[in-house]
């Protein structure tokens, strides 16, 4: 149950949805979920495109109203109260929406005034901030040449200047190569280690496993599953999973002889076997035992794309 | 305003004031957006009226002061001049609520950065208005002064023509701006430009009297905001204003400016807060 982390009744509850619905038209985007967000908590919502993250993140955001459900953020009704709320709240939207013809100073000016401050108090915290994202020495350089890297750290600086209770995450490294993702998710670290309540979507499994403390998995606009990734991956999958790769013309048959291996679970993707198993090793030294070549073999731990493959039958970037 | 005060208890915008200082933020925005490229405009908003009231007023005015003789009453230049003044504030409107709303969605973005902090639609709406009526105000200002170096008004009342010009805009802007801001695409804008600020450009009595039209189309003069906007300034710039009429040129143009307002309240609600 949501609510099950929260046993100890000592996490103050940040954000809360009861039967939280969003239509959009005769579509459903969101259908009906429940979830709380305690304070301090990194809480993910993961789930491959058009799930209902996005739709769900503007509903705390308070820029969509639910269509129907109950939503209360910071013990407030983002209807009626949504300035109020916003103004404690820290975004970084999917886009950047950044001014790029702006200097990076610049642009945490102009966002800093949306919330009221006073330049003197801009002027400082975005010195602080641009040395916490590492962007100091581009402060008043113009935005548009900066990397796809550099502009994420601006739009997370730029999140922080009103000091946010709740931040809120819209898929914070789609897009960005390895290198500039694994600064993101350094510096989002930090702001964990902190205390701030950090609240993301995304899609890459291993961005959640790193960041989440919680997470809830959604498909189609319902949440499929709930728990910590550790929680779910032994909740959902086994410990190990040994991955085949047969020549194409063999898969079918190999997949058929593998059923009959001692395996938890199987599945036959379009290019690659699953075996889902307490020891990889040990399945694999029975596949040899079936009389069965695969052209490649990997053993490797159970990941939250398995969870997602067991709950959906499909992939996270499907 | 502490920063700490402004965390911990955020100004919750109530009705009148506090409303207003909400849309100021937005409009410090285009403030700052518009020191980048303050100096092209006040450069083309001083060359632009030279050229028109140069070549129309002095060039095509020295011909049709001859032919015309007094049919108008007055020179040429002193007859078009005010026409120009409102033109201007139409051309300045359909200029800075149409792409830049558009580009506010779609390129920049900076309404959805704004609408994710304490700013609602209406805020960021009415900060964009605001920034408008300052382009309008120094656009159709420099216009004005333009004017009077030319010695093209006939009246003290002309300076009243500045406000008035400013009004015709606003019949215009802020349905241009509920407009544009549902759009995903510009293609439409140069449609719009084309086939009806052109059309109200040439035949709002601008550039000859109205009477001068068939008269099949002299209604649908009467119908231009551009038209009562013509009209209200020529009279004030040639000494000619009856109270009743001024009041009926200015009713329809803030009739128009309310419709507008209260349409892009909804339209920006929609757009910005879906």
């Amino acid at each position: 149950m949501p609510d099950a982390d929260q046993a100890d009744g000592a996490a103050e509850i940040l954000v809360r949805a009861r039967g939280l619905t969003k239509r959009f038209g005769d579509f459903p985007a969101v259908v009906g979920i429940d979830f709380s967000i305690s304070r301090g908590e990194a809480f993910g919502f993961l789930g491959p495109n058009g799930a209902g993250k996005s739709s769900t993140m503007r509903m705390i955001g308070c820029v969509s109203p639910p269509t129907s459900g109950e939503l209360t953020i910071l013990g407030l009704n983002p209807v009626t109260d949504g300035p109020a709320i916003r103004a404690r709240l820290g975004v970084v939207p999917q886009e950047n929406t950044l001014d790029l013809e702006l200097t990076v100073r610049e642009n945490l000016l102009v966002y800093g005034r949306y919330f009221g401050l006073p330049r003197a108090v801009i002027r400082e915290r975005s010195a602080m901030l641009l040395d916490f994202v590492q962007l100091s020495d581009r402060a008043g350089d113009q935005v548009e040449p900066l990397s796809g890297g550099m502009k994420r750290r601006l739009v997370i600086a730029r999140s922080l200047i009103n000091e946010p209770d709740i931040l809120l995450l819209d898929e914070p490294t789609t897009g960005l190569d390895p290198q500039a993702r694994h600064i993101v998710w350094d510096r989002l670290f930090r702001l964990k280690q902190r205390g701030v309540t950090l609240i993301l979507t995304t899609h890459y499994m291993d961005e959640a496993e790193q960041l989440c403390d919680r997470l809830v998995v959604m498909d189609g606009g319902r949440i499929a599953a709930e728990g910590s990734p550790r929680a779910l991956i032994q909740r959902y999958s086994t410990p190990e999973v040994l991955e085949l790769r047969f020549d194409p013309g063999d898969h079918e048959q190999a997949a058929e002889k593998l059923r009959g291996l001692p395996a938890e679970r199987l599945e036959v993707l379009a290019d690659r076997v699953l075996i889902y198993t307490t020891n990889g090793d040990e399945a694999l030294a029975a596949v040899g035992g079936l009389g069965l070549e695969p052209l490649t073999s990997l053993a490797r731990r159970s990941t939250l794309e398995d969870v997602f493959l067991r709950l959906t039958g499909r992939h996270l970037d499907d | 305003m502490t920063a700490q005060a402004t965390r911990t208890a955020p100004a919750a915008p109530g009705r009148g004031g506090a409303r207003w200082s909400f849309a100021v933020r937005e409009f410090r925005f285009w403030l700052t957006d518009y020191r980048r490229t303050w100096r092209g405009s006040v450069i083309s908003s001083v060359l632009g009226p030279l050229l028109y009231l140069g070549a129309l007023g002095a060039g095509l005015g020295s011909l049709v002061n001859r032919h015309a003789g007094g049919t108008l009453g007055v020179s040429y230049l002193t007859f078009i001049a005010p026409g120009m003044l409102a033109a201007t504030a139409m051309q300045t409107a359909f200029g800075e609520a149409l792409y830049p709303v558009l580009g506010s969605v779609k390129w920049v973005q900076n309404y959805f950065a704004a609408v994710a902090s304490p700013l609602r639609p209406a805020d960021v709406f009415r900060g964009h208005l605001l920034f408008v009526v300052l382009r309008l105000t120094m656009n159709c200002g420099v216009f004005l002064a333009l004017i009077a170096v030319f010695g093209a008004t006939r009246s003290p009342l002309a300076i009243a023509s500045l406000p008035v010009a400013v009004l015709t805009g606003l019949a215009f802007t802020p349905a241009l701006m509920a407009w544009a801001v549902t759009r995903t695409r510009d293609t439409s804008f140069s449609v719009l430009m084309r086939f009806v600020m052109v059309p109200l450009f040439l035949f709002s009595g601008t550039f000859f009297p109205v009477t001068r039209l068939p008269g099949w189309l002299q209604p649908v003069a009467y119908v231009s905001p551009l038209w009562h906007g013509v009209e209200l300034c020529r009279t004030l710039s040639l000494g000619t204003t009856d109270l009743g009429g001024a009041a009926v040129h200015a009713a329809y143009l803030l009739a128009l400016a309310a419709a507008g307002y209260a349409a892009a309240l909804r339209t920006y609600a929609r757009r910005l807060h879906e």
